[in-house]
């Protein structure tokens, strides 16, 4: 670690891990009533597990953002961060709103949560993934302007580079497209045309942003090679994602009251957007190869390129399989959906955040480069499994959404929603079972904190 | 060196020549005129979707009870198991289409049953809403149903 105040970075790493136990535990639980239907019923209904899964997803991938930007700013920049008091302040409001936020899904009915935290006065509630309570959203707004705050200071007195000022440019429009989510006009057509302002408009756009910048960080600082070359093709890949990914929003504006237009600009535009993600594997792997020196920290570089093709299979693949108006006509809303979702953000998200606190964590705790050997081998086997325990996922989801568009959509005797779910049972105690893998994978990944080994790998 | 290598290795040099002709400030030019380009088109497209919507969406008939139910929907998190127009949870049934598929009568008489307590079936909570709320559900249901969603979905099972 070159700078002091990049140990900031570290509560934020750790909390986020502890989200991602929670996010897990609580996706096994939402799995396990897709089978046996009244599991933990009524104390924990499926849309207040599913809503805890869900936001600890977003949140704790927010808190492994920002302690990549604390961790890379200062060294990209060459100077300590502004305020490590903001940011230390930041992460207990964060944490504290967060926190409160789970057990109020927790603990008291969701319609008396919108009650007590006033939403007629402001209503943005009960809408998917920002059931936060307006509140709350207030809270994730400010956060957010404090810790842009902090590090458009930090750059400012500091070197400008290429990955900072697109880690910025994906920071502040993640900050401002948020302010949608304050949108919620009577009409059901207009709330959700500007909802995937927010959602779309995320992934598909100004986090990759993010995704790109820390992508580039890692591979400037495992493999030594000229920054000049990663920094072009940085540009090109987010040049490309945002070129195709704003239109893209299209491929959501196909069945929900828009104009038909939207059928044909979103399906060209969103069957491109596979282009940057595969630009994205093929750069990490011609990056990797050109690699000047071998760095200590593998397990780094395994999410590094594992991200890349990951993030190339869930968003690329597994996105261009619905993306057209013909074929979404028949699997929008399916599990098709959900196998997508899951690996798009595993692959694109939840990697590239592993893969920060991977090459980060050992600097913060004092190593010279990387932990041992030993630990390391834990942190690549969690790797692998995870990552083969998400393509299950994946391809069991798949299964299950394959049948159920045939029973329920195309058929020419269409089967009712409940009926096509039973004849799905098989599809979903499997995923459940992957996830139970998962599920050890990320107590592999935990474990592999506290191995210590003995002998040090040098930088 | 084999041919095919030899060709390999030319290739090799002509995308290192290419690419060292493509320069950073280049890419850098694509990256912010492209996305200011989209943006901007998007922002177009955004302003004739908004002055096309009113004959898609009726919205002349949001009476304040559709808005009541739309509210009732938000705040109990209906979204958070069923989808509605296709986006939400794959839990529990479509609802864009439940009206014409079962009818008002029948959708209050059901949110009034629940839980049906069948043991190992999927279960959906118990509201405890009002007549007066359940009317306006209804009639957000309704409201919904009737927009034009370019024939979607394929069915009425949705
Ligand atoms: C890392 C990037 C991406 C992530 C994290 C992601 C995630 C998601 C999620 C969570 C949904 C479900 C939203 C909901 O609940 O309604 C979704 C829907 C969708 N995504 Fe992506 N996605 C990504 C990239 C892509 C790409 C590149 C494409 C196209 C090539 C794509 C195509 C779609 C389509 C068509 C839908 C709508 C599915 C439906 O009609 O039900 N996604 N995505
Ligand atoms: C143990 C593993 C997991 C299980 C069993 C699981 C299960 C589930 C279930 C049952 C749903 C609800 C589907 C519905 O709406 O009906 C869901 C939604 C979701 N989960 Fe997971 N999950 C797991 C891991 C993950 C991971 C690792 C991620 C992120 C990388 C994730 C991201 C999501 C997202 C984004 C949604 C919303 C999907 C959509 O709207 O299409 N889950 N999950
Ligand atoms: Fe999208």
């Amino acid at each position: 670690m070159k700078y002091a105040s990049q140990a900031v970075a570290k509560p934020y790493f750790i909390f986020a891990i502890m989200l991602f136990v929670g996010q897990i535990l609580f996706g096994l639980i939402i799995g396990m009533q897709y089978v046996i239907g009244d599991f933990l019923f009524p104390e924990i209904p499926f849309n207040v597990a599913r809503m805890v899964h869900t936001n600890l997803l977003i949140v704790w991938l927010l808190f492994g953002f920002m302690g990549a930007s604390y961790f890379l700013v200062p060294e990209e920049s060459e100077t300590e961060l502004y305020s490590p008091l903001l940011a230390k302040i930041l992460f207990w409001v964060f944490a504290a709103a967060g926190v409160a936020t789970i057990l109020g899904y927790l603990l008291v009915p969701y319609a008396r949560l919108a009650e007590m935290t006033g939403n007629d006065l402001l209503p943005t509630m009960g809408r998917e993934f920002l059931e936060q309570p307006t509140i709350t959203k207030i809270g994730i707004v400010i956060v957010c302007l404090g810790f842009l705050f902090n590090i458009v200071m930090t750059v400012l007195k500091g070197r400008k580079t290429v990955v900072t000022m697109i880690l910025i440019m994906g920071l502040a429009g993640l900050s401002l497209l948020f302010l949608f989510s304050f949108v919620n006009p009577d009409n059901l057509v207009l709330d959700k045309f500007y909802w995937w302002w927010v959602v779309h408009l995320w992934v598909e756009g100004v986090w990759e942003l993010i995704l790109a910048s820390i992508l580039a960080f890692i591979l400037i600082k495992t493999t030594g090679v000229d920054r000049e070359i990663i920094e072009k093709w940085l540009y090109v890949i987010i040049a490309m994602a945002l070129i195709t990914g704003i239109i893209g929003t299209g491929h959501h504006y196909f069945w929900i009251g828009t104009p038909e237009y939207w059928q044909l600009w979103g399906s060209i535009f969103s069957a491109m957007e596979p282009i940057p993600f595969f630009m994205m594997t093929v750069y990490a792997f011609n990056i990797y190869n050109q690699r000047k020196r071998e760095h200590p920290n593998k397990a780094a570089v395994l999410w590094a390129l594992g991200t890349s093709v990951m993030a190339f299979l869930g968003a690329g693949v597994w996105g261009f399989l619905h993306t057209l108006a013909p074929v979404n006509y028949y699997t929008h809303g399916t599990q098709i959906t959900a196998a997508h979702g899951h690996m798009a953000f595993y692959g694109a998200y939840v990697m590239i955040v592993l893969a920060i606190i991977s090459y980060a964590m050992p600097l913060i705790r004092g190593k010279a480069a990387a932990n041992s050997n030993q630990a390391q081998v834990w942190e690549m086997w969690s790797f692998w499994l995870m990552t083969v325990s998400m393509v299950f996922i994946t391809l069991f989801l798949t299964g299950a959404g394959i049948l159920q568009t045939w029973l329920q959509r195309v058929s020419d005797t269409p089967m009712s929603f409940m009926a096509t779910q039973d004849q799905l049972q098989i599809f979903y105690w499997l995923r459940e079972i992957a996830g139970a893998v998962f599920l050890i994978g990320l107590v592999v990944y935990l474990i592999s904190f506290f191995i210590k080994g003995d002998e040090e790998a040098s930088a | 060196m084999t041919e095919t290598q030899q060709n390999g290795t030319t290739i090799f040099k002509e995308v290192t020549i290419m690419s060292e002709r493509f320069t950073k400030s280049m890419a850098r030019n694509i990256f912010y005129g492209g996305s200011l380009f989209f943006v901007l088109v998007f922002l177009g497209m955004t302003l004739d979707t908004q002055r096309k919507l009113p004959k898609r969406d009726h919205r002349e008939n949001i009476t304040e009870q559709v808005a009541h139910g739309k509210r009732i929907w938000e705040e109990n998190d209906c979204v958070g198991c069923h989808s509605l127009l296709g986006e939400g949870a794959y839990f529990a049934p479509e609802l864009g289409n439940v009206y014409p598929r079962r009818g008002g009568p029948f959708i209050k008489a059901w949110m009034q049953a629940m839980p049906t307590n069948t043991p190992g079936r999927r279960q959906m909570p118990q509201f405890n809403l009002s007549e007066e709320e359940l009317d306006a559900i209804v009639a957000f249901l309704k409201w919904t149903s009737e927009i034009n969603t370019a024939n979607w979905p394929p069915n009425k099972e949705g």
